[in-house]
């Protein structure tokens, strides 16, 4: 069929069940926007590309589907630059496209031209720069696959202005033929029956639950392979949700926050599964000393991850829909055994658990962020989407909301990108209309995105943001405190900038709590609230996020307090 | 230990970028890197000499495997190869010194490629070390004015590509 290269784009997003993209115009993608405009395609208009960006993300995390983000040439790809590399470090499938300058102009430094193929090399999976119309399709067939397959991540397409108007006869390839791409979905049975000598062998196992299944979407499989071992588990930041936070054999997330009996069981442990993890530093501590009793056995679909951080003595390559089902075949018939064989174990680290959870101290006259937490966790009874920034508000959700399902707790884990809580849930709410999404920010990160309340109130999006406003960088202001003699260099907040109004000014609901006996009905309130709501909760300005293991130290010198 | 990869990538714009910055962003200890066209016109074949224990040269491999223009990569240290480099030397030569030049040349089987009133340009093949011994042959009797090498490249012997 004869059409322009625009026209093509918007046939390929349809052909790849696209069906809202967020973005930003400009002179590059002019004629881009023409066609969306006589399509009627879907398309959120976002206040600034990094918000477009983020939601994509969002979108993308929440509904499982790729997120789809356009931007034009220049000052407009490189906004994206955050957003792209927050996705790359979580593993997120997202084709962004983006419009460069006109194939003559390409390299003369022209108005508005930057090499942004060469930006975001090594923060895309993979990136293309398309300058004739012919070899579109392609680069589009195989953006979208090479996204969503094998170990998912962000592809951006940058098309030179000139392609977009080309006209020529399209053909949506309806394979892709890479030479140097062949993800390993199912891997080596041999493998799984070694795996299965080491369980059988074990006395102190523990399972480490990673982002890995949560983008698989294997926790039913995961799950199912829990109670069949009797093993108890432990998740990442990015794991949380695909074990349900109140499972009896959960014993929570480990790493520089996480909880007692997650950090002693990883230090104790004699066979450790880590199951689609890739072993960051915020987890392992000080890496030497990490799970230093234990055998590894590595679960991952990128055979790059294993051995990259910790060495591995067994390494499972392919997806968790083929190992975690080919294993829990095997120890089916003697499930009643290995729940036997790590009972002792298993009531040892379960006793760490009730011992030493996680609590915080309550505050008489002040509203502590934990308990804000809390409470919204059992007015959504853990079925909301939770989206969170990066900071203390980050960790407070991860540690006290209840997660039940997986995908429902999105977050920048790898970059710890500040700005990403708001877009991210525009995203979310935008791929799930029908579901309750709740913001957790902090007063720092909301201004570094808070253009995008304007765009909650345009679509109507019924988000709830609860800005836990400690007037404080809580974060750094943590570690100025415990490692920097309580020196607070620029970390104050305290300003001029009232949330409520801010939030009424761009046509959000603004709500405030400042006493403890207010939080119930105004988050009742909130949570009730038709159309997109912002809640300015006042918190105290020194409260730590405990546990800690502060960076460089073993997972066992944990600083308690509560 | 030194490992010589031999890396087929897709001969695409951007693909020698791509792959020296992931060696350079994950500061893999790479010795030499050489690259140029093959018998299939899409495919070009760079040869990379990594030093690493077995665990770096490991994720040398896996992170460039990862890179989907990277189409295969084979470890020529593991098979009986061919590994070769090219040199061309320009060294100070004057009408005394040409002759004993010419000799340490023709004891090298190297070859002398240009000629001029002060000095010789010098050919020489090989492996690593006869070009290293020449070169100081060379710079300690003559004096070297400027060196330029490719960087080793490889093949594996008998009839198995590395393609294959
Ligand atoms: C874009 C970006 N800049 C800087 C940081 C460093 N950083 C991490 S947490 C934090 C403080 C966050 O403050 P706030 O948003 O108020 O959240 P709180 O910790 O107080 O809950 C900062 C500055 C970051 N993670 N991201
Ligand atoms: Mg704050």
């Amino acid at each position: 069929m004869i059409m322009t290269g625009a026209e093509a784009i918007i046939e390929s997003l349809k052909k790849e069940n696209v069906d809202v993209a967020f973005g930003y115009p400009g002179g590059a993608v002019l004629t881009l926007y023409d066609a969306l405009y006589k399509a009627n395609f879907r398309h959120i208009l976002t206040k600034h590309e990094q918000g477009a960006v983020h939601a994509a993300d969002g979108y993308a995390r929440a509904t499982g589907k790729v997120g789809v983000v356009i931007a034009t040439s220049g000052p407009g790809a490189t906004n994206l630059v955050t957003g792209i590399a927050t996705a790359y470090m979580d593993s997120i499938p997202m084709v962004a496209i983006t419009g460069q300058v006109a194939v003559p102009l390409i390299g003369r430094d022209s108005f508005q031209e930057a090499d942004i193929r060469g930006i975001t090399t090594p923060i895309t999976k993979h990136n293309y720069l398309v300058k004739t119309v012919e070899e579109l399709p392609q680069a589009l067939k195989e953006a979208f696959y090479i996204a969503r397959t094998g170990r998912p991540g962000p592809v951006v397409v940058d098309i030179a202005k000139d392609v977009f108007a080309a006209s020529f006869d399209y053909e949506y390839p309806s394979e892709v033929k890479l030479r140097g791409y062949h993800p390993v979905y199912e891997g080596n049975q041999t493998v799984i029956n070694q795996v299965f000598e080491e369980l059988r062998s074990a006395s102190k196992p523990l399972l480490f639950i990673g982002g890995g299944v949560n983008l698989s979407d294997s926790s039913s499989e995961l799950r199912e392979f829990v109670e069949q071992s009797g093993f108890p588990v432990i998740t990442s930041l990015m794991g949380l949700g695909c074990i349900p936070f109140d499972h009896p054999q959960f014993l929570g997330m480990v790493g520089m926050h996480g909880t007692y009996a997650a950090n002693m069981a990883t230090t104790e442990c004699d066979l450790l599964l880590g199951i689609g993890v890739r072993f960051d530093d915020r987890v392992t501590g000080l890496l030497s000393d990490f799970a230093s009793k234990a055998k590894i056995i590595h679960f991952d679909i990128d055979p790059a991850e294993i051995n990259k951080n910790v060495i591995a003595q067994i390494r499972v390559i392919g997806d968790l829909n083929w190992s975690l089902p080919a294993l829990i075949e095997k120890i089916r018939g003697v499930s009643g055994e290995l729940q036997e064989q790590v009972r002792p174990w298993r009531e040892k680290v379960l006793g760490w658990k009730q011992d030493y959870p996680l609590t915080y101290e309550q505050g008489k006259d002040l509203v502590m962020p934990q308990a804000v937490v809390e409470k919204v966790s059992q007015l959504t009874q853990g079925e909301a989407v939770i989206v969170t920034d990066v900071g203390q508000n980050q960790i407070w959700a991860a540690q006290f909301y209840g997660f039940r399902h997986p995908r429902r707790f999105l977050t920048s884990g790898g970059l710890g990108t500040m700005g990403y809580g708001l877009p991210a849930a525009l995203g979310a709410q935008c791929g799930l209309p029908d579901k309750k999404v709740v913001l957790f920010v902090g007063d720092g990160g909301l201004m570094m995105n808070c253009q995008e309340l304007a765009t909650l109130a345009d679509c109507d999006f019924p988000v709830v943001v609860l800005v836990l406003n400690n007037q404080t960088l809580g974060m750094v202001a943590q570690w100025q405190r415990m490692f920097y003699g309580g020196r607070y260099s620029h970390t104050s907040l305290k300003g001029h900038t009232d949330f409520v109004k801010l939030a009424e000014a761009m046509g959000v609901t603004g709500l405030r709590v400042t006493e403890p006996a207010e939080l119930d009905n105004v988050l009742a309130q909130a949570l009730a609230t038709r159309g997109p709501v912002l809640v300015d909760i006042r918190t105290p300005e020194t409260v730590d996020v405990l546990p800690m293991v502060p960076a460089g130290a073993r997972l066992d010198q944990m600083i308690m307090g509560g | 230990m030194k490992h010589t990869l031999a890396v087929l990538v897709e001969n695409r714009p951007g693909v020698l970028t791509h792959i020296s910055g992931l060696i350079s962003r994950r500061a893999f200890n790479i010795e030499s890197i050489a690259a140029g066209y093959t018998e299939e016109p899409d495919t070009t074949r760079i040869t990379i000499v990594v030093e690493g224990d077995e665990i770096e040269q490991e994720q040398v491999v896996n992170q460039l495997s990862k890179l989907i223009d990277v189409i295969k990569i084979s470890d020529l240290t593991a098979v009986e190869s061919i590994q070769r480099e090219l040199a061309l030397i320009k060294v100070k030569a004057s009408l005394e010194t040409r002759s004993d030049i010419i000799n340490i040349v023709n004891i090298f089987r190297a070859s002398i490629v240009d000629v001029s009133r002060e000095t010789m340009v010098i050919e020489l093949s090989g492996d690593e070390t006869k070009i290293d011994a020449l070169c100081q042959v060379l710079e300690e009797d003559h004096g070297i004015i400027e060196i330029a090498r490719t960087g080793k490249i490889a093949l594996s012997r008998g009839p198995i590509p590395a393609k294959a």
